[in-house]
């Protein structure tokens, strides 16, 4: 195996060491990113590398870290934000939502945020309902807020360097069962950008087409693999930035294969797929459906504890494969 | 002419200072009570917040600061603005939703901004710019800038989060940060003997290592010199300071408001209490300004206002097809 089939903790990492090095606005500022090296080990030896002012240890203080880091970026910074799981940006909403997203607009343009704000996401790791959730769609649906899922090492250090570099505030979702696993595919050495706002293909197919985010991505990959053996050949597309939306490799793929799904952690009722399913109901693409859309996502319930549990909240494999094959076979 | 740049320096320095300090407390009086009054004849929408009687809190705090310093300011912000060198024209433009406004319509009253003058904005979230002045002191720090930044809030905005969180932040890392609450004694309706357990509000400083000093906030050299010694301690390096200026609003919260929950006796009394009035009579005491003086003083302050009114009303209604552009700012290539 390469030495670079790293993993999105170190691709993170990488990309977070290239721009500080690239700029001396850039700064990280979170609750243990220092000597402790991240709850999730994100920052590592950052800390030794850059120093206690560029890598700033902060009090469990959310709305302070955030509010600091809008007040640094309006004042020429680009300080990234870690905060340990995105559940805890509850606490921060106010800086993020009413002050972050909207400064720019609502000053009438002459001050902008550029600040990214870095949070582990999802489920999995057996921490319950407050450290496990995937609140994408909330920041989706606040104009003037950035998304990004990542769903690979690789996807994650150009979208991070990308993020940093964008003028506007980032919210960067890392699934956190994604940290520890090496990727498919190399992360090059060195500076390289994926831009915010272009979806990714990853495999093409004729059957069906899915669209899936962040962890959902390799869980597809996964599904598609399975399918291919029976025969069934499915379109895997990653969105990596939920906001912009990039649509046209959805409306494209829809040509060919006329079934969509959509995959998501998040919970189903007020999810963020549902934007896409409804993109597609008013688009160009709307005629070449001939299957009803089938919809995978949480189940409307916070994420329990219990193994058992936890994995019934939200899709698998098991279920993604289980949905494709039927919707092929049903719909003709 | 609309602007007048922010002069640094004691109102009591000098007659220059004197007249500057005198002419920006009017001006603000006179832009709001000119608010008021397009508001009245149904020229303006939205709400507003009066600063009306806490004129010489913003004008001594700005006079402390250089051009370079930076605020946050709060939803009663016009003062603030004002005072740290913000033009007339736009800000009314503003008020009146026009494309030469300050936000171009996007923001109103609440979330005026003025880059050229340090003025990170006013904010329409109670202490919602308190954390963002603690991350400006931040950018200063670290860039090794020399600047401060000033924090303006009220009264309120101590019993928010946010205060706490940024006050902690501000006194661990020994940021150039001034956090100063217009103490007006009321939050809304709230008085502060209700929302408060404590004798001072500078007490609160107490918790976070950080020295807070109760002032006279209608007296604009004591504002002044209280700020200007929090200023050195900040650019020092020796962190943040708190200063309470005791005040009062003369008007209601907003425009809602009916003065159920306090007297008009008690507004009676704090009317007495003038800041202008009192600058006045300083000035006069100290033989450094003659009545007429004063009325050319306030005479000018007119003219301005009604100039920027005049000239405001002739800009462009905001074009709701150019209501897109700002949402995010454009990716440079």
């Amino acid at each position: 195996m390469s030495d670079r089939m790293l993993t999105m903790s170190e691709a993170l990492r990488e990309a977070m060491a290239i721009a500080m090095e690239e700029r001396p606005e850039v700064f990280i500022l979170g609750e243990d990113i220092g000597i402790y090296g991240g709850a999730f080990g994100v920052t590592g030896d950052l800390y030794h590398r850059f120093g206690s002012e560029r890598v700033r240890d902060t009090p469990i203080s959310e709305l302070g870290i955030v509010g600091a880091a809008v007040g640094a970026a309006l004042s020429g910074m680009r300080p990234i934000v870690e905060i340990q799981f995105s559940d805890f940006t509850a606490q921060a909403m106010d800086q993020i939502v009413n002050q972050a997203a909207k400064i720019h607009f609502m000053v009438g343009g002459e001050l902008h945020v550029p600040l990214v704000l870095r949070a582990a996401s999802g489920s999995g790791t057996g921490a319950a309902g407050q450290h496990s959730q995937s609140l994408e769609g909330w920041f989706a649906n606040v104009p003037g807020l950035k998304v990004v899922m990542p769903s690979s090492p690789y996807e994650a250090k150009g979208l991070l360097l990308s993020a940093i570099d964008d003028p506007n505030p980032v919210i960067f979702l890392e699934h956190k069962l994604l940290y520890k696993i090496p990727g498919r595919e190399e992360v090059p050495e060195g500076a390289y950008r994926i831009p915010l706002g272009v979806s990714r293909v990853l495999r093409e197919g004729k059957d069906l087409t899915i669209v899936a985010t962040g962890i959902m991505v390799s869980r597809a990959m996964a599904a598609a693999d399975e399918l291919a053996v029976e025969g069934v050949e499915v379109t895997v597309i990653d969105p990596r930035t939920i906001s912009p939306l990039d649509m046209d490799p959805v409306y494209a793929s829809l040509e060919n294969t006329g079934r969509l799904m959509v995959v998501q952690e998040a919970p189903e009722h007020g999810g963020f797929l549902n934007e896409v399913i409804a993109l597609v109901a008013t688009g160009p693409a709307l005629g070449h459906l001939i299957a009803p859309v089938v919809r995978l996502a949480g189940m409307n319930v916070p994420i329990p504890y219990a193994p058992q549990l936890e994995k019934a909240a939200v899709p698998q494999v098991n279920n993604i494969v289980a949905a494709a094959r039927s919707v092929v076979a049903d719909w003709r | 002419m609309t602007t007048i740049p922010l002069l640094t320096g004691n109102p009591l320095e000098s007659n220059v200072h004197a007249r500057y300090a005198l002419l920006t407390m009017s001006r603000i009086r006179k832009l709001e009570e000119a608010v008021e009054d397009l508001f009245g004849r149904g020229m303006m929408h939205g709400t507003m917040h009066l600063s009306i009687g806490q004129e010489a809190s913003a004008t001594g705090v700005c006079m402390a600061l250089n051009i370079d310093d930076q605020i946050t300011s709060t939803h009663r912000g016009h003062g603030h603005c004002v005072a740290k060198g913000a033009d007339l024209t736009r800000m009314i433009a503003e008020l009146l939703g026009k494309e030469n406004g300050y936000c171009g319509g996007r923001g109103g009253s609440m979330h005026i901004a003025d880059v050229a003058t340090g003025n990170l904005g006013a904010n329409g979230i109670v202490g919602g710019g308190i954390p963002i002045a603690v991350g400006a002191g931040l950018a200063s720090k670290l860039m090794n800038r020399g600047t401060v930044a000033v924090s303006f809030f009220g009264d309120g905005a101590m019993n928010e989060g946010a205060f706490h969180e940024a006050a902690n932040l501000a006194a661990i890392w020994k940021l150039p940060v001034v956090f100063v609450c217009e103490n007006n004694g009321y939050g809304m309706s709230s008085s502060t003997e209700l929302a408060f357990a404590i004798d001072t509000l500078a007490e609160r400083g107490l918790g976070y290592g950080i020295p807070g000093y109760t002032i006279d906030g209608n007296d604009v050299s004591a504002v002044y010199e209280a700020t200007q010694a929090a200023v050195q301690r900040a650019r020092n390096g020796e962190g943040p300071t708190l200063l309470e200026l005791v005040t009062y609003r003369w008007k209601g919260h907003s425009r809602s408001d009916k003065n159920l929950y306090r007297t008009k006796e008690e507004i009676d009394e704090w009317k007495t209490k003038d800041p202008i009035l009192f600058f006045e009579h300083l000035l006069k005491d100290k033989g450094m300004i003659t009545d007429e003086e004063i009325a050319q003083v306030h005479a000018e302050a007119t003219s301005q206002v009604i100039a920027a009114v005049n000239e405001a009303m002739k800009g462009v209604p905001a074009d709701p097809a150019n209501l897109l552009d700002a949402v995010f700012k454009k990716v440079s290539a």
